[in-house]
């Protein structure tokens, strides 16, 4: 029988003080955790509002205005507050310093830091969206940024400050890789976990103050009447659109690389089998951080940018195909002849593997300069990300939530009950998601408050499929809070993974590692040695 | 921090550290990250500025010429000095120079200072011509289409790099504190260090300021 560790880092203080102001990174992870998990739920009503409303066309429990406002909401709050600090700095935090055998990330401080910038960024950025009722998109495009009377300014204040939070995340991830590693723990030695979590803090640092300076500039824009956006006054609103989106683009591959290194450690682990192509993963990675500099432009095809840049960046976007597809067939090889064990983990990252194929190749009919012109600012847009970014990264980061929820409470959640929660999030997913390609394929733009008639059929198909994932989420967390207080422990390495954090107990004590660990093996040797697990 | 003596770690010495090497060499490379983030910041502001001049060649030229460039050449000489000062001082420290030290950063403190005060006269200048950015600007003496996206580049790009001046002298002073206190010597000086090098960008964008800004055409 399985027993928690009567001293662990969970225990080791206690009171609000000891969690609010720790400089433990598994605490802080945590902060992290509950942090985003609240921000998840507050998108993902506004999100049911969003599909309730379309229903039927023209009203049916909202006013066109508070639509604007709700589809800003949903689309900030998800991005802003949940997808871009969810992976790295709740799972990242907790995880990394153990993977590899460190105390602590490299600057607590800097750590403590920059979850309360979070707080205080996000807290500001709601309030001002919902009392200054702002409308413009998640994107908030010039002109109409500059010239709405809502509380932008309020607003992209907010998110300059989250962007704080997210630059000290990366550099501390990334001074951390290079200085903390255990000793014999070179760098093709690492969990490819980390290398994602790496690939994603050098976007984080190098793109996040480009949005930095452009939410700035948009600032003094209606503040002062710099006239930089103004056609007017000889500005140019595409230029924002450059900025924004050379922040924006990146953002995405901050959002999805962390959750592809999740999917290596998942498939590695319960495939029990050595992670095939480990190198390819790993620099496909970088390769992925790199080209993602290169391709804002295909957000602008239709925005009056010159054809020949339209053409470039097309051809640079399909690039991307190219460490996006190296990944998915390593995976795919690592799987073959595998010993497959279905446990929730395993169904996420199989979902993984499905759903983010259908998201990533979608991507590029729109990468296409002639089908974009057609599918431009449609459902299959709004279809297109949200697979890959909901059926991706979300997918990834529940995997790596359900993988690591026995490390962070020494607790099992109810495996029957995951299940049954992976099926509806995964069948209602699909149902909400793959009707809004049909429905952009056949011209319904995105944003709309009301529409044809002819389109009520799929978009209410599209509205049912939402209650069915909400029903999945839910379950969800009802099994995961249980686990924390009721569920049975877990033991030290419940899925007989090989990666550092399962050698110490769980939940770990204060300093990770009771001596600092070394390198005996490496982190997919499953032909080596295949530890027993404890469940 | 839970930082002590009790298992033969000096004062200065974080906990999850193994040794000091590994503490100082962390925390440069931190800090050279956090330059590269200022670099993308004010990139954003360099790319402005090659859209607009190359929009607007002829006025870039004549609006330039109502800078003082003067005043403009006697920055770039104090920031440059105050550079060299910086540099004396951690060179005084590592020496283990207190007194020296002190002297040195309250010298570069100073010419900071200098800087921010011709800056304000060459602001106050400007404003009482209304030279001034957007929808502000009233001057009517500059030839060419939209002269007032020459100011508002103008001084976003200085403005900017003003309030990274003033964020260079509070840290000065802090380091400066730190010293006075003892608390750095020949053995620490990592918040010396860390300081010299964001000054030494502070200074570096200011070197491409100027002529950008001061020396077109």
């Amino acid at each position: 029988m399985n027993k928690i560790p009567e001293v662990n880092y969970l225990n080791a203080s206690r009171g609000i003080r000891s969690w609010l102001f720790t400089l433990d990174h598994k605490r802080i992870g945590l902060l992290y955790l509950f942090s985003i998990m609240a921000a998840f739920a507050l998108g993902g009503i506004f999100a049911i509002l969003i599909r309730l409303e379309l229903l039927g066309p023209g009203k049916d429990i909202m006013e066109a205005r508070t639509y604007n406002q709700i589809f800003t909401l949903h689309g900030a709050v998800m991005i802003f507050l949940f997808i871009i600090p969810s992976i790295p700095a709740a799972m990242g935090n907790f995880i990394l310093p153990q993977m590899i055998g460190a105390k602590d990330v490299a600057f607590p401080r800097l750590n403590l830091l920059s979850w309360w910038i979070y707080i205080f960024g996000a807290v500001f950025a709601v309030i001002s969206m919902s009392t200054g009722s702002v409308d413009t998109g998640w994107t908030f495009y010039t002109p109409y940024s500059t010239t709405t009377s809502t509380s932008v300014v309020a607003m992209t204040l907010g998110v300059f400050i989250l962007g704080f939070s997210s630059i000290f995340t990366g550099l501390n991830f990334i001074v951390t890789i290079h200085k903390m590693r255990a000793p014999g723990q070179t760098w093709f030695k690492l969990p490819l976990f980390v290398w994602g979590l790496y690939a994603t803090a050098i976007i984080q640092v190098l793109a996040t103050p480009v949005l930095g300076i452009t939410v700035l500039l948009l600032i003094l824009e209606r503040v002062a009447g710099i006239g930089i956006f103004d056609p007017a006054m000889g500005g140019d609103p595409v230029l924002f659109q450059h900025f924004f989106w050379f922040y924006s683009h990146p953002a995405v591959y901050i959002m999805i690389l962390p959750g592809m290194g999740i999917i290596s450690e998942l498939i590695s682990a319960f495939s029990q089998k050595r992670i095939f192509g480990y190198k390819a993963i790993a620099f496909s990675s970088l390769a992925i951080a790199f080209i993602s500099f290169l391709v804002w432009g295909h957000h602008m095809f239709v925005s009056g940018q010159s054809q020949l840049a339209s053409a470039i960046f097309s051809f640079l976007t399909f690039l991307v195909g190219i460490p996006s597809g190296i990944k998915i067939f390593n995976w795919l090889a690592t799987l073959y002849k595998g010993k497959i064990r279905f446990d929730t983990p395993m169904l996420y990252a199989l979902s993984f593997l499905f759903l983010f194929t259908i998201g990533g190749l979608t991507g590029m009919f729109l990468g296409t300069l002639a089908t974009d012109v057609h599918l431009h600012d449609t459902y299959f847009v709004v279809a297109h990300f949200h697979y890959v970014m909901v059926g991706g990264t979300v997918m990834a980061f529940f995997g790596g939530l359900h993988y690591w929820w026995p490390k962070f409470w020494g607790r099992m959640y109810n495996e029957l009950w995951a299940k049954i929660s992976i099926a509806f999030t995964f069948v209602g997913f699909n149902i909400t998601f793959l009707s809004q390609f049909v429905l952009g394929a056949k011209g319904m733009p995105r944003r709309y408050y009301s529409y044809l008639d002819k389109f009520q059929p799929l978009h209410d198909l599209s509205s049912f499929g939402s209650w069915i994932m909400a029903i999945g989420f839910f379950i969800m967390a009802v099994y995961l809070i249980h686990a924390v207080f009721k569920g049975r422990p877990a033991g030290d390495n419940p899925w007989g993974a090989l990666t550092f954090e399962w050698e110490t107990t769980s939940p770990p004590p204060k300093e990770n590692f009771i001596e600092t660990p070394t390198l005996t093996h490496g982190p997919y040797d499953y032909d080596k040695i295949v530890p027993e697990r404890t469940i | 921090m839970s930082s002590g003596n009790s298992n033969g770690h000096p004062a200065h010495l974080a906990h999850h550290f193994s040794d000091a090497a590994q503490q100082s060499e962390s925390a440069k490379i931190g800090m050279w990250i956090f330059l590269l983030t200022e670099i993308l910041l004010f990139a954003g502001l360099f790319v402005a500025y090659a859209v607009y001049r190359s929009a607007n060649t002829e006025m870039f030229y004549n609006a330039h010429k109502h800078l003082d460039i003067h005043l403009g050449t006697l920055n770039t000489i104090v920031l440059i000095t105050s550079s060299l000062t910086m540099a004396l001082a951690i060179r005084s420290i590592q020496l283990n120079d207190r007194k020296k030290s002190i002297k040195l950063l309250a010298a570069t403190f100073a010419l900071a200072a200098v800087f921010l005060i011709v800056k304000y006269f060459e602001y106050s200048h400007k404003f009482d011509l209304g030279q001034l950015p957007g929808k502000f600007y009233t001057y009517t003496g500059i030839e060419g289409s939209n002269p007032h996206i020459f100011f508002s580049v103008y001084f976003m790009m200085t403005g900017l790099h003003g309030i990274h001046v003033i964020a260079g002298m509070i840290a000065i002073s802090w380091v400066m504190r730190k010293t006075i206190q003892g608390k750095l010597s020949s053995e620490y000086y990592t918040p010396m260090e860390l300081t010299g090098l964001y000054w030494h960008l502070v200074d570096m964008i200011w070197i491409f300021l100027f002529p950008l800004l001061y020396l077109i055409g």
